[in-house]
């Protein structure tokens, strides 16, 4: 697939994976929280899409995108999502708590921005090792109040390590809005406390993600160390499903609507020569086929059983 | 020459490092200083500082960073300046370190060690006494080990840098320089999970670990004289516990107390006279028994601090009570 198709079809995946995964939560398929990154597929994909195998991504929990564009097979992570023993976790964790670090893909927790800290030790493990890897962390802004998220800056800038910290900024923290959690506009400029570049770049433009993203990687592959790269962007579901998104004006919901990535990229595929229609249907045919697939395979899944929950909890039981 | 219990960990420090490339040390003032124990003096020196890496003082981040280091095939050692900072870290070490291998379907390893000069009896005050094993005896997904000896400190440090999981090893600092024995010249590894009987008696049991074995010893060697065998199990491994080796000692002198210098309540005391209650409760001639720091925090006046903490004489005290039964 050429690259113009492919980052589309990684979003227009991102998405409607996205939709089947409502479709299977509304029907009780998936259980706990579901968190959608619905608007946001361009940092998501853009992001992630030309790093190595081995550089590991440290996603959020709504980033689904980033973790279908690092390579993970859709089936076991719809597997992953319905609690199935084929999923990463084999049914231990749900949702992005799990991940597959031989595809570079580390699962978080919780407690956002705990990751930050554990990807400047895989970024000193590169160091160390003279390896030319880089580990790309994902926080949204609400994260960038916890003490993790600036002992891990600080960390990464006295070493130089060669991480890139990414921000995606929309504006809430599941609730609060931005002008509660900060009193600076942007996060970016956090990055100069901590002695390197932060850069600000429109999350809702995969190209202009690119980019900006291109020049972090680059500092970061060749020892001039990190960068924190802010995308603002926009949740257009609440912070989970169960969450109506009551503390936002419909206005603001509208605004960002209209900025949506995919339409963003439709127009810039037809005006680069694309026959568009023709591209949607083949891409919406191969998604189905996908989709259809993932379902098929993860509902054909077992679960696992109960006293499965005792194992994996040590690499060496005594 | 007999080499003391600080000098038993930085042996195994640097005959680890010596022996593994992949082993790295990170931490506070544990480079030039060599700690503000001197337990890593002379590994900077001799690794350079991308094996002995100073960080700010970050709590959190020395135990990520650790974690992502270890889960990419690295064998880091991080260290707690006191353990009583740890709490600084409980986030990274309960809910990053402990519960990686389980939800990633048991692919990952987090060969993880962080060591943590723990405990009482130096002056040190609320902040630099605290014996915080019991509120990381709660959680799954870490071993926990507590050395009382410069042989088992040496050896079981030696274990868990080679352990694939992450182990909590508290160093009891009253003990650093107050403890020594000759060790052997041939390298050796004491088991995590194995407990050791520091004592062989009939009439009770002792079940103890880190500093208070000592006091325990010495109790054992009082109560001797009123015709009181009594046999010392020294825990080593707190997480998983060595139920064998506890229940057989308790079959053997169906009398037993716990000793440790952790506060009473909530204490790891509590889960073995519970364990015992559950697995041996028909061989038990009287009541599980407890000796444990009081439950207050460590008060730093000489005179609070001795009235908290377990002594010698309020061990054979309630060893006395127990032989009664």
């Amino acid at each position: 697939m050429e690259k113009d198709i492919e980052l589309y079809y990684l979003m227009k995946l991102t998405r409607e994976f996205e939709e089947e995964v409502l479709r299977l939560y509304k029907q009780g398929k998936i259980m706990g929280g579901v968190y959608c990154g619905y608007g946001q597929e361009a940092v998501s994909v853009g992001v992630t899409y030309g790093l190595e195998k081995e550089d590991i991504i440290f996603p959020l929990h709504r980033d689904i995108g980033a973790c279908l564009t690092k390579g993970v097979d859709p089936k076991i992570l719809l597997a992953q999502l319905m609690g199935k023993k084929t999923g990463f976790s084999k049914g231990k964790e749900s949702f992005l708590h799990a991940g597959d670090l031989e595809i570079g893909f580390f699962g978080a927790t919780s407690m956002l921005a705990a990751t930050l800290p554990v990807a400047c030790g895989a970024a000193l493990k590169f160091k160390l090792n003279k390896e030319k890897y880089i580990a790309v962390a994902f926080f949204g802004e609400g994260a960038s109040s916890r003490g993790d998220f600036h002992e891990a800056l600080n960390f990464a800038g006295v070493h130089k390590l060669p991480v890139v910290f990414v921000c995606e900024n929309n504006f809430y923290a599941y609730s609060t809005p931005v002008n509660l959690q900060m009193a600076i506009e942007d996060v970016a400029d956090r990055a100069q406390g901590y002695g390197f570049k932060g850069m600000v770049t429109s999350g809702n433009d995969i190209h202009a993600v690119m980019k900006t993203m291109k020049k972090a990687v680059e500092m970061a592959r060749s020892g001039q160390g990190p960068t924190l790269v802010e995308c603002k962007t926009y949740r257009y579901h609440g912070h989970s499903e169960h969450d109506m998104a009551t503390y936002r004006k419909k206005e603001e919901l509208i605004e960002w609507e209209s900025r949506d990535p995919i339409p963003r990229y439709e127009v810039y595929l037809e005006k680069k020569g694309y026959d568009l229609a023709k591209v949607k249907e083949e891409i919406s045919v191969k998604i189905k086929g996908v989709i259809d697939e993932a379902v098929r395979f993860a509902e054909e899944s077992p679960y696992p059983e109960g006293k499965e929950a005792m194992e994996d909890l040590y690499a060496t039981p005594i | 020459m007999e080499t003391t219990y600080l000098k038993a960990i930085n042996e195994a420090l640097f005959e680890e490092m010596e022996r593994d490339e992949k082993v790295f040390l990170i931490g506070e003032d544990i480079g030039a200083l060599g700690g503000a124990f001197k337990v890593t003096e002379g590994l900077f020196e001799r690794f350079g500082p991308e094996r002995v890496i100073d960080t700010p003082i970050s709590e959190s981040l020395i135990v990520g960073v650790a974690t992502g280091a270890a889960i990419l095939g690295m064998r880091p050692v991080a260290e707690m300046q006191f353990a009583d900072f740890i709490s600084c870290a409980f986030d990274q070490i309960v809910n990053m370190a402990a519960t990686l291998r389980y939800r990633h379907g048991g692919k990952v390893k987090v060969p993880l060690v962080i060591r943590a000069p723990s405990g009482a009896g130096i002056h040190g005050g609320l902040f630099h006494s605290q014996n915080p094993e019991a509120w990381f005896f709660h959680s799954p997904g870490l071993k926990i080990v507590a050395p009382a000896t410069a042989y088992d400190a040496k050896g079981l440090l030696k274990s868990a840098i080679r352990d694939d999981d992450p182990v909590l090893y508290f160093e009891h600092k009253y003990l650093y320089r107050r403890i020594k024995e000759d060790l052997p010249d041939k390298e050796y590894l004491v088991p995590i999970g194995k407990a050791d009987i520091k004592r062989e008696g009939k009439d009770l049991t002792m079940i103890t670990y880190g500093a208070t074995l000592h006091l325990c010893l010495e109790a054992a060697n009082i109560l001797q004289k009123e015709k009181i065998e009594t046999e010392v199990v020294d825990l080593r491994t707190l997480l998983p516990l060595d139920r064998e080796t506890i229940l057989n000692s308790v079959k053997k002198t169906n009398k037993v107390m716990v000793v440790h210098e952790d506060r009473k309540t909530g204490g790891i005391g509590g889960e073995i006279a519970a364990v015992i209650a559950e697995e041996a409760f028909e061989y038990l001639d009287g009541p599980v028994m407890r000796v444990a720091s009081l439950d207050t925090h460590y008060a730093f006046s000489p005179p609070l601090e001795e009235f908290i903490l377990p002594t010698t004489e309020k061990i054979v005290a309630k060893a006395r009570e127990l032989a009664r039964y």
